[in-house]
């Protein structure tokens, strides 16, 4: 029992971590990023290079990776997602175009994936030693992925809530109308949303690789579930991120341990449908 | 009947005509041309007939389509052949009152977001039935069908498919789209019952779908969860219904038509990366004609080159 509350926990851990990324994308920016679970899994595999050709630890690759998807991210928002923004009449049919955009990038990303490396599992070992946790045994891997994840959650949080720069984002987020009469720059703050919603999947990459087996078709399993994370916790909301990610990784892993591994993802469509009927707008989110 | 959609009646039956007696005089690889074609045809029209007016963007066509295909995989050797389609039009249409009962009340975003993973949803549930329950991973389709067979089953549902698309357009539903697509609060205060339409056409679309999936099955004989439920159906079918643009009555089929054979093309000779240009001409088609090819037409045609 514990044994699957700390797995479930781990597993959470990971589905906030990237969520986080996809509700700043979406609450902040406005970009409904279906191409976001492809960059998780292009992360994986820029690990797992770096792991196995240059025998770079994870971490290590953390430095690397991160920064490297804020400016993968911040290349595709001024080249794709810039031109949509101008032309968008009003917030739907931004949030239609930047589905269909992304929709095609989200082939594109995978095709590439695809060509190098083909469709199979893959995986590494790292730091794959048990370590005893309350009682039962965790693999080290999996426990430095639920630190990893919530040390990276608390800094963002206190960012967006403790700053004058997370202010700003925040307050594009609320009233994307009203805060350029207050001299914020809307259009750097959408830019800067999305680009740190996109260090935040290859940070979310690096995490997962260390104990998951990946494969280049499973960005759309992740997408998926980050995407379902966010509308349970509310468009836009980084608390409600990290507690609906939990719940989804608790879900799991109880589903998977007591009814059938093969029925994780239905279950978790389960969830998802019941909250929307009861709470249209997530745990968190405002009427 | 005016004489405009008289003559259109005419003109396009005459098409029909030609179209079916075309396996009887081309080789064997073009009727298995013309098959897909008309099978993508189909599914763009149906898909455009739910998501053009509504602009609830589906994501779901495959999901649709494999329950089709599956369906006969599983039914095809227990009972006759039409009473399998039935079955598979029901099976279709139950699945699309279940979602659409629950997703259509909900903000358009979030139909989306579900339709997008509604396939995998279904592939894996449908994976954990087999071999589970029934313990098979994988089917047999034995039926007794060549290409053109096959081929004249799928004219009739596209014909039939445009046929309820066009006197959609012309009924009291059609007026109430139009309403629903121009302003959903406007049209619900002018007392048109919303959700109930878009069900009404979620339904049928998601219907036609299917069978066109089951009518197609016997083209694979092998068919297994990987195989019917690939996610480049969906995105194929949403590009070519973009591409001519979804509010048209023949704008499907006109932008099925091109990019199929582009697509033949490319598969073919592209057979690695495939996908990558799949994506980046998507990404093209909704940078370059937001609302289609036809809309284009008319705009160059007004002078307004927006």
């Amino acid at each position: 029992m514990l044994e699957h509350v700390v797995n479930g926990l781990v597993l959470g851990g990971t589905y906030a971590l990237v969520a986080m990324g996809l509700t700043i994308q979406y609450g902040i920016a406005r970009i409904m990023n279906l191409s976001f679970g492809d960059t998780i899994i292009a992360a994986c595999f820029a690990t797992y290079v770096l792991f196995s050709a240059f025998s770079i630890s994870p971490l290590l690759a953390l430095l690397i990776l991160v920064p490297a998807g804020y400016g993968f991210s911040l290349v595709i928002y001024k080249v794709i997602m810039k031109p949509l923004v101008a032309r968008a009449p009003d917030e739907g049919a931004l949030e239609v175009d930047s589905i269909l955009v992304t929709f095609g990038l989200l082939f594109v990303l995978q095709g590439v994936l695809l060509t190098l490396f083909g469709g199979g599992y893959n995986s590494y070992s790292f730091l794959n030693t048990p370590v005893n946790l309350l009682g039962t045994v965790v693999a080290g891997n999996r426990l430095l992925a639920l630190v990893l994840s919530l040390l990276i959650g608390a800094v963002l949080v206190l960012t967006l809530y403790r700053t004058r720069w997370g202010m700003v984002l925040r307050a594009v987020a609320l009233a994307p109308q009203s805060a350029p009469l207050f001299g914020i720059d809307t259009d750097r703050a959408a830019r800067t949303a999305f680009a740190i919603g996109g260090a935040m999947a290859a940070t979310g990459g690096v995490v997962v690789s260390m104990f998951q087996t990946f494969t280049a078709t499973a960005g759309v399993v992740f997408t998926m579930k980050a995407l379902i994370v966010v509308i349970l916790g509310g468009k836009g909301s980084v608390p409600g991120a990290i507690v609906a990610g939990l719940l989804l990784g608790l879900v799991e892993t109880f589903v998977a341990a007591y009814i059938d591994p093969g029925l994780t993802l239905a279950a978790v469509y389960t969830v998802f449908l019941l909250l929307l009927l009861v709470r249209p707008n997530g745990i968190f989110g405002k009427a | 009947m005016t004489m405009k959609t008289s003559f259109a009646f005419a003109l396009a039956g005459l098409a029909l005509v030609v179209l079916a007696l075309a396996p009887l005089v081309l080789p064997d690889y073009w009727t298995g041309v013309l098959l897909g074609m008309t099978g993508y045809v189909t599914l763009a029209t149906a898909w455009a007939l739910f998501s053009g007016p509504t602009r609830y963007v589906s994501l779901a066509t495959v999901a649709f389509f494999g329950v089709g295909a599956y369906t006969v995989a599983v039914l095809n050797e227990v009972m006759p052949y039409p009473l399998v389609l039935l079955c598979a039009a029901g099976i279709g249409m139950t699945m699309a009152l279940l979602v659409g009962l629950s997703t259509l009340r909900l903000a358009g975003v979030y139909f989306v977001i579900f339709t997008f993973g509604l396939a995998e949803l279904v592939r894996q549930t449908v994976s954990w039935w087999e071999v589970n329950v029934t313990y098979t991973m994988g089917r047999y389709v034995f039926l007794p069908f060549e290409g053109r067979h096959i081929y004249w089953q799928l004219l009739v549902l596209a014909a039939v498919t445009l046929l309820i698309s066009w006197a959609i357009g012309r009924s009291r539903i059609g007026l109430a789209l139009k309403a629903l697509g121009d302003d959903e609060t406007v049209a619900a205060h002018a007392g048109v019952d919303v959700t109930r339409i878009k069900l009404l056409l979620f339904v049928i679309s998601a219907t036609i779908i299917t069978l066109v999936g089951a009518i197609q099955a016997p083209r694979w004989t092998y068919i297994e969860p990987s195989i019917v439920f690939n996610p480049t159906v969906s995105f194929m079918t949403l590009i070519m219904a973009l591409l001519g643009g979804a509010m048209r009555l023949w704008g499907p089929l006109v932008g099925a038509v091109p990019l199929f054979l582009l697509f033949e093309w490319l598969s073919v000779s592209f057979p690695d990366h495939f996908s990558i240009i799949l994506g980046l001409l998507f990404i093209l088609i909704v940078f370059v004609m937001p609302n289609g090819v036809l809309a284009k037409f008319d705009d160059l045609r007004k002078g307004n080159r927006a």
